[in-house]
């Protein structure tokens, strides 16, 4: 580790905790805990819906699968962007309007029903602690590689940070921190694409031309199938990003953020702007670094990609550059992670405790402390669970996230929302279909089972052919939605009625 | 403001009468002539793009130089999201004139169509 690395993490250590200080000190109520207050600007909650969706996995991620298999890396930056158009047109508005903190807060305002909050807090608490674990494991393998401590040390560094931001300062400070990390990975990005495209002598024909021939894939690299051969595998993987972005947990509770629909909607379009550009840059990072790092050398430092970034970092603008964007790639972390346990705290504190157990009747003093001992006990237990997967291949939980998200959350948010026959038990079979068929196949998809060792999980054949099993999950928790539905004879157009009105208006009583 | 304005109400507005009524139907019909077919757009038009580089090798040709179709696909998507978020933003705010006047006009008398 040298200086300039040890500046900037610094920095950012002693940056975000001033931003948690002043926060700590305006978050009074259970709404400032977990909404802000419902305070933000639309362009503050759209760069911190653009900093939760460039998460390290983006950042690294994506540049990575670019540099080591061309077209292929670059359908994740479209399907998350497309995303975008799904959330905006069909759910950030209705959402906005019939929600408070939760997701489930927004499925109960058409049912008053126990066990359709459970279902839906159940898979808050799932998706957030896959997504929470492979971020963690991630994070800790990272923070190692970049600043050459211990896996264990890496991920309590995070662990604590994440676990001061979210207690002292609720989402306010876990906003702020995602808006600054979200200018500052901006920045990053821009400045070596700049540098990137400068090598190029700014000519994309010539930049194309000299890609065909750097890798050693030759003309093959700029053309899709070097990675998704199989057809349905990659049309199933693009459902999942596609579908599961707009039933990300901690994607939608920022919807609660803002003061109302309205500016609900122009947060999703700061976001499209800022996270369009930057997946168009994605681009110019993986081109770089395949051109300038090379594949061999990025993949022995990590072997999934992740260190394409910030070797190009380094390849283009030495010591100073590779510090910097090591760090933001911290702070990046930080933030997502932060962010996780807000959505995950509010499922147990606001949805279990509060709403299920003390039946909505309970002080706003002690939803707080339940907040604040929900994330706690969120931060903990998360890192207790990273420490133990170290040597454990869980790249796959993020895929799972995504897939429980698009095919348990998703048709019951659009039913809830659009479909006037649509009862709890309906709501309740969906949420467990959905989450259900996605782990079991899951577990029996490549990602766990695999022949070769050390590449899964388990040695084995897989039974489920795809590692993404959005393909058939996705029906599967449509249909398990319609079929709780039709066969149960509750129906109550009343409320509906209402939800129809409240989500189309935006009146509140 | 609304809620201001929500907070003169005591009694929950009758939100069937609201839902029957010609204004609120009126402006159910426009989201749904606006929502339902360019949901189907960019669903079809993103499906495309796996369909067509799974299946063909139709995209492979190029366009100028080295680039080939499905690099220009590809960013299409990119202005494609663009374009349709700015045309949500206009049509938005021509449902929330007529949203607004609903709420004025029905919700806060307690749902009775004027």
């Amino acid at each position: 580790m040298n200086a300039t690395v040890i500046f900037f993490f610094l920095l950012i250590v002693a940056g975000t905790l001033v931003i948690t200080y002043w926060a700590a000190k305006r978050t009074k109520s259970t709404g400032d805990f977990y909404t802000a207050g419902g305070g933000l600007t639309g362009w503050q909650n759209g760069l911190a819906i653009a900093g939760d969706y460039l998460s390290a996995a983006s950042f690294l991620g994506i540049a990575g699968a670019i540099a080591l298999n061309g077209f292929d890396g670059f359908f994740y930056s479209i399907g998350f962007l497309i995303a975008y158009l799904v959330v905006l047109f069909l759910v950030a508005e209705p959402l906005r309007n019939l929600g408070k903190y939760t997701l489930a807060d927004m499925i109960n305002a058409r049912f008053d029903a126990k066990k359709v909050r459970g279902a839906a807090a159940l898979n808050t608490i799932v998706i957030v602690i896959f997504y929470m674990i492979a971020q963690l494991v991630g994070a800790g393998a990272l923070i190692q590689l970049l600043f050459g401590i211990d896996y264990w040390v890496a991920v309590l560094i995070v662990g604590v940070m994440m676990t001061i931001y979210v207690l002292f300062g609720g989402m306010t400070a876990t906003s702020w921190v995602q808006i600054i990390k979200a200018l500052l990975l901006m920045l990053g990005t821009v400045i070596i694409s700049f540098m990137v495209l400068a090598k190029f002598n700014f000519n994309l024909v010539y930049m194309f031309s000299e890609m065909k021939t750097v890798t050693e894939h030759g003309a093959d690299y700029l053309k899709p199938g070097l990675k998704y051969t199989d057809p349905l595998g990659t049309i199933s993987l693009m459902i999942a990003l596609v579908l599961g972005t707009a039933g990300l947990p901690h994607i939608l509770m920022r919807f609660f953020t803002v003061k109302d629909a309205k500016t609900a909607r122009s947060s999703v379009i700061t976001a499209t702007w800022v996270v369009g550009i930057f997946y168009v840059l994605t681009v110019f990072l993986g081109f770089g670094a395949a051109a300038f790092v090379g594949s061999k050398a990025i993949t022995s430092a990590n072997t999934a990609g992740n260190m394409a970034a910030p070797l190009l970092a380094e390849a283009l603008g030495g010591d100073f550059l590779l510090s910097f964007v090591s760090a933001v790639a911290f702070a990046t972390i930080l933030a997502v992670v932060a962010g996780l346990v807000l959505s995950g705290a509010s499922a147990f504190a606001h949805d279990v405790y509060g709403q299920i157990i003390k039946k909505g009747k309970i002080s706003d003093r002690d939803q707080m402390l339940a907040a604040k001992y929900a994330s706690f006990g969120v931060s903990v237990f998360s890192i207790i669970l990273a420490l133990f997967a170290q040597n454990l291949n869980v790249a796959f939980l993020v895929s799972l996230a995504f897939c429980v998200a698009a095919s348990a959350n998703l048709p019951v948010i659009l039913y809830t929302i659009y479909w006037k026959r649509f009862n709890t038990s309906g709501a309740v079979t969906g949420m467990l279909t959905g989450l259900i068929v996605s782990l079991v196949l899951v577990i029996l998809s490549p990602n766990v089972f695999s022949p070769v060792p050390g590449e899964a999980m388990f040695v084995g054949d897989p039974i489920f052919p795809f590692t993404n099993p959005a393909l058939f999950s996705v029906p599967l928790g449509f249909l398990g939605g319609y079929l709780g539905t039709v066969l149960s004879k509750e129906r109550d157009p009343r409320r509906y009625a209402e939800v129809k009105v409240k989500a189309n208006t935006g009146y509140r009583e | 403001m609304e809620k201001e304005l929500a907070r003169s109400v005591s009694n929950p507005p009758d939100y069937e009468e609201v839902a029957r009524s010609r204004k609120f139907k009126q402006l159910m019909n426009e989201r749904k002539k606006f929502i339902i077919p360019f949901t189907i757009f960019f669903i079809v038009f993103y499906f495309m793009l796996p369909i067509l580089t799974s299946y063909t090798t139709i995209l492979n040709t190029p366009v100028i130089g080295d680039i080939t179709w499905v690099w220009v696909y590809a960013f299409a998507q990119f202005v494609m999201t663009w374009v349709l978020s700015i045309i949500y933003i206009r049509k938005a705010a021509v449902f929330d004139k007529k949203s607004n006047e609903i709420i004025e006009e029905q919700l806060d008398k307690g749902g009775i169509d004027s």
